[in-house]
């Protein structure tokens, strides 16, 4: 089962826990799954128009899912999944 | 000896601490703590990156706000006005602090004509409402730096204590 890593701001949503195992052959399935199991995370990683956020990363082992197959990328029992926020600001 | 024909700021620093407002219970005690090197490390890399707004993350202990490693990144909005910390980066270095029991505590950028106080794209894109967001500014010839927590859209200045 694929683990999932989540950034401290999500963990609240998760029981505290930095890291869960959730079922997904696809990075939107491993998503789907997770926000079904932790419902406070629901809208915070997907749009409503089924887009991944545009603050937030998602990496699958060590790779940008955006520059792979993005929601549909396939995702093994062993991998990793990182969720990490956006990091940007700036004086504009 | 400084260049007159170089317009960048010099590599002194003013750190700055000034009461805190009035905020939540986690704001009123929170401190950032540094050392001297790494003070001079966030600003040395800020005004390499000049023009650009330069950036990078703060590893340390969480709990207690105390800095373990400055970590530059790469600015990839490569912007005078705006920052993105390469995300590539951001994952190695989360992972790396994990590793040695650390976690990204942090945020500092660089505001190149401004003053070091979070605007309203920097309050707005927070994403962590747990971490120390540290402004260093080149306005002045003499670079400013300055630490904020940022809770929603309440800002709060912490003390910056240099070890």
């Amino acid at each position: 089962m694929p683990e999932v890593n989540l950034p401290n701001l999500l963990r609240s949503h998760a029981g505290g826990q930095r890291s869960v195992r959730v079922e997904g052959a696809t990075i939107a399935e491993v998503l789907e799954t997770l926000q079904g199991e932790y419902p406070g995370l629901s809208g915070q990683l997907v749009t409503s128009e089924g887009d991944l956020h545009r603050f937030v990363n998602v990496y699958l082992n060590d790779d940008d899912v955006r520059y792979m197959e993005k929601l549909d990328t396939k995702v093994q029992p062993d991998d990793t999944v990182s969720i990490l926020p956006a990091v940007a600001g700036g004086a504009q | 000896m400084k260049d007159l024909s170089d317009d960048r700021p010099a590599a002194a620093v003013q750190p700055e601490s000034d009461p805190m407002p009035p905020g939540t219970a986690e704001m009123k005690c929170s401190v950032l703590h540094l050392t001297v090197s790494q003070l001079d490390e966030m600003i040395a890399h800020c005004l390499r990156a000049y023009p650009e707004e330069g950036c990078g993350l703060l590893t340390g202990h969480a709990t207690t706000g105390t800095v373990a490693k400055i970590q530059p990144t790469r600015n990839v909005a490569a912007s005078a006005q705006v920052y993105t910390v390469d995300p590539a980066e951001h994952l190695r270095i989360d992972r790396a602090a994990e590793a040695e029991g650390n976690s990204v505590i942090g945020v500092f950028h660089s505001h190149t004509h401004t003053d070091p106080y979070p605007s309203p794209t920097d309050v707005s894109q927070a994403p962590e409402p747990s971490w120390h967001y540290v402004l260093v500014s080149l306005r002045q010839e003499v670079a400013s730096v300055r630490s904020y927590r940022i809770i929603g859209e309440e800002v709060a200045e912490e003390p910056i204590e240099v070890h």
